[in-house]
C-alpha cells in the first residue's frame, strides 16, 4: 500500500491540482446550457436558449462591445509605446535609464485599487468626464508596462551582430529594422499584444473607477450578479475560452510546422 | 538600397587611431592592404585586430585618422553604402530566413531584382546548394560557415572582412576550410582582410601578414619573413619558439658581424642584424639547433659545454632543454629521423647552427 502510494502519490496529487483548476471552467461550461430561470444556480435541464440569443439580456452585448473597444485600443496604444521603450531600454544606455525601469515597474507593483482610486481623483481634478476614454487611458498606462517587460525580454535576447550584419549588407537603419530586428522580435510583440488585450479585457477594480455610466462586460457580470447572472454570460464565458484555447492550439501547429520546414 | 558606387583599389588607413573612454584599442595605425591580396591581422585577444576591421567594415568610427580604397575616403562612409562585406565570428546568419534568402539579402538590398542566378552560383561555389530552402538553426557548424562567407563574396565585394570565421570550428574542420578560404579567395579575386590569433592558420593562408600588439604593428611581411627574420621579441615568440641569448658586437667584417656570446665567438650575416646598437639579444629557432656529442665534427656557430636537463618526445621530434655554462635553458628540437646522437638526462653536449638562422635584435628590447 504504501509502495503504492509513493509510486502514484504524485500523479493523485497532479489530478487533484488539475481539477481544482478545471472545475470552475467546467461549471461555466456547463451551465451555459443550464435552463435557468432569474438565477443561473440550480441545473434545472439542458437548452440551447441562451446559445441561441446571447444578446437577450438587456446591456450584455452593449458591455462585450464596449471591452472589445477598450481592450483592442488599450492593447493597440499599449503594444506600440510599451515596444518603443523596451528598445530604448535594452539597447541604449541613457541618463535616466535605471529610473525608467523602476518606474516600468511600479504600475504592476501597486494595489489596482489605489491606482484605479486614484486616476479616477485625478480625472475629477483634471475636469475630465468618466467614460470609455478614460477606462482606455487608464488600461494602456497599466499595459504599458508589461508590454516593456515581455518585449524588453525579446530584445535582450536578440544579437547585435544580426543587425551589425544587415547594415553590413546593405540594409540602411529603416531597412535593418523592417527586416531583421522587428521579424526577430515579432513573437515577443504578439505576445505581450496578448497578454495586454487578456488583462485589459479582465479589469474590473480600476475600470470600475473610472467608467462612470459605461459598462464593460466584468462590470456586467458583477452587476448582474446582485439580482442573477444570466446563462448568456456563461456562454461569452465559454466563447471566449474556446477563442484562446483554439489561438493557443493553432500557435503551437503553426510553430511545429515551421520547425520541421 | 543605393548601388555602392564601384570602388577599388587598394586599401589604405592612415593614421589610424581609436580610443574608448579609458583605453586606445588603436594607436596611430598606418597600413596599406593590396588589392586583391589574402592579409592577414595577427595578434592576441586585445590587441585592436577586431577593432581595426570594424573600423573598416563601418561598424566603427575612428577617433582620427583616415581609412580610403583607392581615391575613395571611406572614413565616415556607413557601413552599408561601402563595398566591404564582414564574415563575422559568430556568423549572424539571419534566423528567421531561409539559406537563400541570407545569401540574397546584400542583393536585394541594393534592389536587384534578379537574384537566383548569382545566389544559385555562389551557393555551388561553397558546395551547400542542397540546402538553400534550411534555415540557418538546422545546419552544422562548418555549413553555416561556409554560408556566411557565401552571403558576403555574392555581393561581389571590393573588400571581404573576415573576423575569425574559423574560430568554432573544431581543428580537422578548420583544416579544410583554411584551403577552402584560400582557394575561394584566388577564385574570387576579392580582396581579403583576415583576422585571427592562431598563427598556424595566418601563415597557411595569408600572402601577406601583420603582427599586432597594443594597437599597434609590430612587424608587417611575408609568413616566411616574419618567422625567419623577426624583428621584435614580440614577433618571434608570438610566431612559434625563440632562443635570446644576450651577445655583443665585436666586429663587422663586409656583409657579416662578428659577435661574443659569453665568451664564444660568432658570425651571422649583417642582412640579419636588427639591432642599432652594439648589444644583441641573439634569436635562434629551437629547431635550427644541431645537437653533437662533445668533440664531434661541426660547422657554421658552435657553442660548447651544454647539458642535458630534460628530455620530451613529442612524435615528430624530440623537445631537449640543454643548460649552458651561463645557467640558461635553451630549447631545441630534434627531428626524429636518426639524425641526432642518442643522448639522455645529464649527458654533456655541444650545440650548433648555420649563421644565416640567426637573428638579431635590440639587447634592450622585451
Amino acid at each position: 500500500m504504501t509502495r503504492w502510494l509513493s509510486k502514484n502519490l504524485i500523479r493523485i496529487y497532479a489530478g487533484l491540482a488539475i481539477f481544482y483548476i478545471l472545475l470552475p471552467i467546467f461549471y461555466t461550461i456547463t451551465f451555459s446550457f443550464n435552463d435557468a430561470d432569474k438565477r443561473n444556480i440550480v441545473w434545472r435541464g439542458f437548452t440551447l436558449d441562451a446559445w441561441l440569443n446571447p444578446c437577450e439580456p438587456i446591456g450584455i452585448c452593449e458591455a462585450l462591445g464596449n471591452s472589445f473597444k477598450v481592450g483592442l485600443t488599450a492593447t493597440f496604444f499599449a503594444t506600440i509605446l510599451g515596444t518603443m521603450i523596451a528598445f530604448a531600454l535594452g539597447r541604449y544606455n541613457f541618463k535616466g535609464r535605471s529610473t525608467t525601469n523602476l518606474l516600468i515597474f511600479l504600475p504592476m507593483a501597486t494595489p489596482e485599487v489605489v491606482l484605479g482610486a486614484s486616476l479616477l481623483s485625478m480625472f475629477i481634478n483634471m475636469g475630465v468626464g468618466s467614460g470609455l476614454m478614460t477606462v482606455i487611458i487608464a488600461h494602456i498606462m497599466f499595459c504599458i508596462s508589461f508590454v516593456v517587460v515581455t518585449v524588453k525580454a525579446r530584445v535582450a535576447s536578440l544579437d547585435p551582430k544580426l543587425e551589425e550584419a544587415a547594415r553590413d549588407l546593405y540594409a540602411n537603419e529603416w531597412e535593418t529594422f523592417r527586416r531583421v530586428t522587428l521579424p526577430l522580435v515579432a513573437p515577443g510583440i504578439a505576445a505581450a499584444a496578448l497578454l495586454s488585450f487578456s488583462l485589459s479585457f479582465d479589469d474590473f477594480i480600476i475600470t470600475n473607477f473610472n467608467s462612470g455610466t459605461v459598462n464593460t462586460f466584468p462590470e456586467y457580470v458583477w452587476t448582474a450578479s446582485l439580482r442573477g447572472v444570466p446563462p448568456q454570460a456563461n456562454v461569452i464565458g465559454t466563447v471566449m475560452f474556446v477563442v484562446a484555447l483554439a489561438a493557443v492550439f493553432a500557435g503551437q501547429v503553426l510553430g511545429k510546422r515551421k520547425q520541421k520546414k | 538600397m543605393s548601388e555602392p558606387k564601384k570602388v577599388q583599389g587598394d586599401l589604405v588607413l592612415s593614421h589610424v587611431t581609436k580610443s574608448f573612454a579609458d583605453f586606445t584599442a588603436v594607436d596611430d595605425l598606418s597600413l596599406t592592404i593590396p588589392q586583391g591580396s589574402f592579409f592577414a591581422l595577427l595578434g592576441p585577444s586585445g590587441c585592436g585586430k577586431t577593432t581595426t576591421l570594424r573600423m573598416i567594415a563601418g561598424l566603427e568610427e575612428p577617433t582620427s585618422g583616415k581609412i580610403s580604397i583607392g581615391d575613395t575616403d571611406i572614413t565616415f562612409t556607413k557601413p552599408y553604402d561601402r563595398p566591404v562585406n564582414t564574415v563575422f565570428q559568430s556568423y549572424a546568419l539571419f534566423p528567421h530566413l531561409t539559406i537563400f534568402e541570407n545569401v540574397a539579402f546584400g542583393l536585394r538590398r541594393r534592389g536587384i531584382k534578379d537574384v537566383d542566378e548569382a545566389v544559385e552560383k555562389v551557393l555551388g561555389l561553397v558546395e551547400l546548394s542542397h540546402l538553400k530552402n534550411r534555415k540557418p538553426g538546422q545546419l552544422s557548424g562548418g555549413q553555416q560557415q561556409r554560408i556566411a562567407l557565401a552571403r558576403a563574396v555574392v555581393n561581389r565585394p571590393a573588400l571581404l572582412l573576415l573576423d575569425e570565421p574559423l574560430g568554432a570550428l573544431d581543428l580537422k574542420l578548420r583544416r579544410q576550410m583554411q584551403i577552402e578560404l584560400k582557394w575561394i579567395q584566388t577564385e574570387v579575386g576579392i580582396t581579403f582582410v583576415h583576422v585571427t590569433h592562431d598563427q598556424e592558420e595566418a601563415m597557411t593562408m595569408a600572402d601577406t601578414v601583420a603582427v599586432m600588439n597594443n594597437g599597434k604593428i609590430e612587424q608587417l611581411g611575408s609568413p616566411v619573413d616574419l618567422y625567419e627574420n623577426p624583428k621584435t621579441v614580440f614577433v618571434a615568440n608570438f610566431l612559434g619558439q625563440s632562443n635570446f641569448i644576450d651577445g655583443v658586437v665585436e666586429s663587422t667584417d663586409g656583409s657579416t658581424v662578428i659577435a661574443n656570446i659569453h665568451g664564444t665567438r660568432i658570425t651571422f650575416p649583417k642582412s640579419r642584424n636588427n639591432a642599432s646598437g652594439s648589444a644583441l639579444k641573439i634569436g635562434i629557432r629551437p629547431e635550427k639547433f644541431r645537437l653533437h656529442d662533445p668533440g664531434d665534427n661541426t660547422h657554421g656557430n658552435v657553442l660548447n659545454g651544454g647539458k642535458i636537463t630534460d628530455i620530451s618526445f613529442t612524435g615528430v621530434s624530440t623537445q631537449y632543454l640543454v643548460e649552458m655554462p651561463w645557467k640558461q635553458e635553451l630549447v631545441v628540437f630534434e627531428q626524429n629521423d636518426g639524425g641526432a646522437p642518442d643522448l639522455e638526462k645529464g649527458d654533456p653536449v655541444t650545440l650548433s647552427w648555420e649563421p644565416q638562422f640567426t637573428f638579431a635584435l635590440d639587447g634592450s628590447s622585451k
